[in-house]
């Protein structure tokens, strides 16, 4: 735990403004955004619609470009970490290809990258494992229900050594059973691969349940409120979602999520 | 087997109506034509002969149907097929040319769609002149690319194939612009963050994702091909091809062969639309999206 590596830093953002010019007025999706992540932590944004939490996380896979400020993503610059295939992207829908089965979705970035027929079908193979899927290789995606589906896309973030997984709401489309059991699942990979992990979500108690680090947003202009250290443990059931602690965290975040409101006023 | 889909009886009753209509036309058009002959030579023509007299002229405004296939019948399976007279040898010189323009405008319009997705200077200047292409009236245009082509040394079948081309290439460039453009965002910010290069992103994103439109365009482009085809066989004054049987036909008054060449190019254009039909289905079957398709019209 105390060696250099469990510190050291994967996400850095200082003073990170990002502005959308629409036809109209231009959008402060992201303002001054001052944030650390370190390597190992599971951290989720929360916040209403249009708060940045996702612009945000598009930030980091260059998938947008920031108006001002600093961000670095394992040291370089997120155009530099993406050329470095530095991270897996868990869309909000699974994001399959429709005309290619399971296991060759999961093939896809590992074509993509350049790895041996052999050394594909080993990592198709442990990664299904991983989340489940390993009867359903051959199917096609409509096959699959909507949960399958984006179990199968983490398959798919988790086929290449990235270190680093942004998710964007992976689960807000799905129900709470399916949901509650994909974010049991969600854990145990984390605990297992050892990744980091960004999550946006919409939901309270998947944050809580989730997180190490719980960062509140809100929106126009998009900013940080607050940022929650979570002193649950790291092993953690759905039982705990029962816990005093689990609540007081829960409600450090809604008051957060609610001073977010008021600036509105 | 037969009306499975319930489909048999409407099909058959349109056939019946069109055959109707078909008929009392016969008799309407071809009427004035008996009741003058019938002056000339001061025979009284009762109805009933002349509803019958009408349905066998030998050269009538508007020919009967069985007189039609009996025609197609005589000129295909009764007459060899090396005969100049055989509908089958016409059709199979129609045919070629069709395929070869068909093959050319395809390959032309794929490239030009895959120049104005991936090139804006591209996409500025061609597509304005491929739409204008086609505003230009093909018969007007048709004997003019013959005689300039003859001239510098093109003849036969390549002249004819490229009005071919020129008609079927247009609908695969406006489908397959649509198509190769059709990638859904997330798709493509997914490929994005392989940090994939424009060959991958072409090859295993805008391809696969261009096939419904390609097959769409091509059952037009091909359609558009057998036009062409017959379009160029008429001006030229060629001798073989369906477009040249209709030609003559209309030059000795020969209804009944111009119509019977017109339901073979008829006959041509469905088989050909059905072909490419069934290699759609074999490609959306290689694709998995086939049984994706039944399972939703189940559902549905």
């Amino acid at each position: 735990m105390s060696d250099k590596l469990a510190s050291a830093t994967v996400i850095s953002a200082k003073k990170l403004s990002l502005v959308f010019q629409t036809a109209d007025a231009p959008v402060h999706a992201l303002s001054e955004v001052d944030l650390e992540i370190k390597k190992g932590e599971f951290v989720s944004f929360i916040g209403p619609s249009g708060c940045g939490k996702t612009t945000f996380l598009r930030a980091i896979a260059d998938l947008e470009q920031p108006t001002s400020g600093e961000l670095l993503v394992n040291g370089v610059t997120p155009s530099e970490a993406r050329e470095a295939r530095a991270y897996g992207y868990v869309f909000q829908h699974a994001s399959l290809f429709p005309w290619r089965t399971i296991e060759n979705n999961i093939a896809l970035p590992l074509e993509i990258m350049g790895y041996s027929k052999a050394e594909q079908k080993q990592r198709i193979d442990r990664t299904l494992e991983m989340v489940d899927l390993q009867d359903f290789a051959k199917k096609y995606p409509w096959q699959l229900s909507g949960g399958m589906q984006q179990r199968a896309s983490i398959a798919r973030s988790l086929a290449f050594d990235a270190d680093l997984l942004l998710m964007d709401e992976p689960f807000g489309a799905l129900d709470e059973i399916v949901r509650d059991h994909l974010n049991q699942q969600l854990l145990e990979l984390w605990a297992r691969t050892e990744k980091t992990i960004c999550f946006v979500t919409h939901s309270i108690s998947e944050a809580v349940y989730l997180s190490t680090k719980i960062v509140v947003m809100s929106p126009r202009p998009g900013r940080v409120i607050d940022i929650i250290h979570s002193t649950l443990p790291k092993q953690r059931s759905l039982d705990i979602r029962e816990s005093d602690e689990f609540r007081d965290i829960a409600q450090r975040v809604r008051e957060g999520l609610r001073a977010g409101q008021s600036y509105d006023g | 087997m037969m009306g499975k889909d319930g489909k048999l009886v409407p099909i058959l009753t349109v056939l019946a109506v069109i055959l109707g209509i078909w008929y009392v036309s016969v008799v309407w058009l071809n009427a004035p034509f008996e009741y003058d002959q019938a002056k000339r030579n001061n025979i009284e023509l009762s109805f009933g002969e002349m509803v019958t007299n009408s349905m066998s002229q030998k050269r009538p405004v508007l020919p009967a149907a069985h007189q039609v296939f009996e025609e197609i019948w005589n000129t295909t399976v009764l007459k060899n097929i090396t005969s100049k007279r055989s509908l089958i040898y016409h059709a199979w010189i129609t045919l070629s040319v069709t395929l070869l323009g068909f093959l050319m405008g395809s390959i032309l319009g794929i490239l030009l769609s895959v120049g104005i997705v991936y090139n804006r200077a591209m996409e500025k200047s061609v597509m304005p002149w491929v739409i204008t292409s086609q505003t230009i009236p093909i018969l007007a245009i048709a004997p003019m690319i013959i005689v300039v082509l003859n001239a510098i040394g093109f003849s036969g079948l390549l002249p004819k194939a490229f009005i071919s081309t020129y008609l079927s290439f247009f609908p695969v460039v406006v489908g397959m612009v649509k198509g190769l453009r059709s990638p859904e965002t997330s798709h493509l910010d997914l490929m994005r963050t392989y940090y994939s290069s424009n060959t991958q992103l072409f090859w295993k994103l805008r391809w696969p994702s261009s096939m419904p439109y390609l097959f769409t365009s091509l059952k037009v482009a091909v359609a558009a091909s057998l036009v062409g085809a017959i379009v160029a066989e008429l001006p030229t004054g060629a001798v073989a091809g369906l477009g040249a049987r209709m030609l003559a036909g209309s030059y000795y008054g020969q209804t009944i062969q111009i119509w019977s060449a017109l339901f073979v190019a008829a006959i041509v254009a469905a088989g050909l639309v059905i072909i490419v039909g069934i290699v759609h289905n074999i490609v959306l079957k290689r694709m998995g999206q086939l049984e994706e398709q039944n399972a939703r019209g189940a559902q549905a």
